[in-house]
């Protein structure tokens, strides 16, 4: 019986891996770290667009509307977010449905270590680090400007934990996704479901609005709780402690806990499942 | 004649066979091509709603109204079915780099015209299989259309589209055959389509831009590819702006064959044949 393997420095030599291996070709990785921000800034000038033509976005009414600001700290949100799932396992998920199809899971089974947590931290995609960075920054930029502001001690120290709760969220949705190839044999449509899904959370949840949005917004919040990923922790920096949505805060804790359960529980389903492939 | 003629009606069935076997999942992928545009709806409904809040007086951005704006991307999503070209410019670049396209050199066939052939059917299976989802589509949204233009609009329409495909085509076909000079053309590819994204008018209408940059937009061509046939559909450009961006459209479409036909010789003359 081998010893428990030390899972925070298998990490750490998997980040180091990585990094080398994307300074490996310094111009590619330059080019891919520019690109990746250019479409970020493609996004950042269609707001940018937006706000010359409105104050606001949503229904100011009942104290719902985003302000040029505080749509840009929700906006620096979801940039931390998605890119540091993107960052750390979209890589991973993708090479996992690989993994399955071409039988090559074996190996990794055969490793005397956690096969998801294998799978889930193997690779580091560098590149996304420029997005960010953005992310950082635009916050950065934001935050100083947004009206009457306070930097309240309590929101600060629970913004990254909520962001962290955000990341586990998307984590479990894209772990479950590349999951599910052992049981579709190719998940060509991966990547577009990401897409698909990843799309809903970019906007402040108040913008669905209407009967058909009024169910979207309930299904995306409660069902899957992608709407949860970014509003949570963006909220408290740019509206915080509005009594009416502390019910979310208390929510995204449970939301998290059964997406994370959720996902382990599919990921050891599917390696039941499993059944190889010949080469 | 004839011979040529039933070659290339050969290259266009085998295009079309081949394409027909891969529908798996097509329709659902196509349908699942709209869900973007649900966030939009809610997006620019919110931004409306915002305008509206402040006391915004037109109720529209750039000329567009909200129901205008819906309309558009669903229009523009119909453009981008006739210009979007995938894998044209990196797949010309790749079989100059691999030696492939030696193949068109010894061969009494066209380069250019095969991939046009091939496009077409591609194209032509593609509207004939998405047809289903885009009708399921366009009823569900009905709602933010003020019913059918009359037909002189209808006649401008299909034009635009028609030459949306040969403009998209033939620059993308054009980026690809830098690969004669350079054989890594992957970045000017990617800003060619960040350019491509942006300036054809698919993230938001080309109208609502600021000036100066609404005239720049306008003056280039990446307009048509998007822009122009969604804006002629909701007259937005109509009468005579409508035949005389035609015409202008008429106008890059032939500078863009000219322009491919001689980079495609010089390069050919350039040309040294790497890989087996």
């Amino acid at each position: 019986m081998s010893p428990r393997p030390n899972y925070f420095r298998v990490f750490a030599i998997f980040v180091r891996n990585s990094l080398i291996r994307d300074l490996m070709f310094p111009a590619n990785f330059i080019i891919e770290s520019i690109s990746s921000i250019g479409w970020m800034a493609m996004n950042l000038a269609l707001y940018i667009l937006i706000y010359q033509h409105t104050d606001t976005l949503g229904w100011a009414a009942d104290g719902n509307a985003w302000s040029k600001y505080q749509f840009f700290v929700f906006l620096a949100t979801w940039l931390l977010i998605y890119n540091i799932v993107q960052m750390f396992f979209v890589v991973n998920a993708e090479e996992f449905s690989e993994l399955i199809r071409t039988g090559n899971l074996d190996f990794a089974l055969l490793k005397p270590i956690d096969t998801q947590f294998l799978i889930s931290f193997q690779k580091v995609d560098w590149s996304a680090a420029s997005n960010l960075a953005l992310g950082l920054f635009l916050l950065g930029y934001a935050l100083p400007r947004l009206d009457g502001f306070t930097a309240s001690p309590l929101a600060i120290a629970l913004y990254p934990v909520y962001v962290v709760m955000g990341v586990m969220i998307m984590y479990s949705i894209v772990i479950s996704l590349a999951a599910t190839s052992v049981w579709l044999g190719r998940n060509q449509s991966l990547y577009d479901f990401w897409f698909y899904i990843t799309n809903f959370a970019r906007y402040p949840m108040e913008i669905y609005q209407g009967p058909v949005g009024n169910y979207l917004r309930w299904t995306l919040t409660f069902i899957l709780p992608v709407l949860v990923v970014v509003n949570v922790p963006a909220r408290l920096l740019a509206k915080p402690f509005q009594p009416d949505h502390a019910y979310l805060a208390v929510f995204a804790i449970v939301a998290t806990l059964m997406s994370v359960l959720g996902s382990r529980w599919l990921f050891q389903r599917a390696l039941i499942s499993y059944r190889s492939a010949s080469s | 004649m004839l011979a040529r003629a039933q070659t290339w009606w050969m290259i266009l069935r085998i295009s079309l066979e081949e394409r027909l076997v891969y529908r798996g999942d097509f329709w659902l992928g196509t349908l699942m091509r709209f869900l973007p545009i649900v966030t939009q709806v809610f997006l620019w409904s919110a931004v409306f709603a915002g305008m509206n809040a402040a006391g915004g007086t037109s109720g529209q951005i750039g000329g567009f109204s909200y129901s205008d704006m819906v309309a558009y991307y669903m229009l523009s999503m119909v453009g981008r079915a006739f210009s979007s070209m995938p894998g044209l410019a990196s797949g010309i670049a790749l079989q100059i780099r691999n030696g492939e396209i030696k193949k068109f050199l010894v061969q009494p066939i066209d380069l250019l015209g095969f991939l046009f052939l091939t496009r077409m059917a591609h194209k032509l299976v593609y509207y004939g299989v998405a047809l289903v989802p885009f009708a399921i589509a366009f009823y569900l949204f009905r709602g933010y259309f003020n019913g059918w233009p009359p037909a002189e609009v209808l006649v401008g329409f299909s034009l635009s589209l028609i030459m949306a495909f040969l403009l998209g085509f033939f620059m993308e076909a054009l980026m690809g055959l830098v690969g004669f000079w350079t054989l890594e053309v992957s970045s000017l590819l990617w800003v060619f389509m960040l350019f491509n994204f942006f300036l054809s008018g698919q993230m938001f209408p080309l109208s609502i831009l600021p000036p100066p940059w609404d005239t720049i937009a306008l003056a280039i061509p990446f307009q048509y590819l998007a822009y122009f046939p969604a804006a002629v559909f909701l007259q937005k450009i109509e009468g005579a702006a409508m035949w005389q961006g035609l015409a202008i459209e008429l106008a890059w479409v032939v500078f863009f064959i000219i322009a491919c036909r001689v980079m495609f010789n010089r390069g050919v003359r350039r040309y040294s044949a790497f890989g087996g």
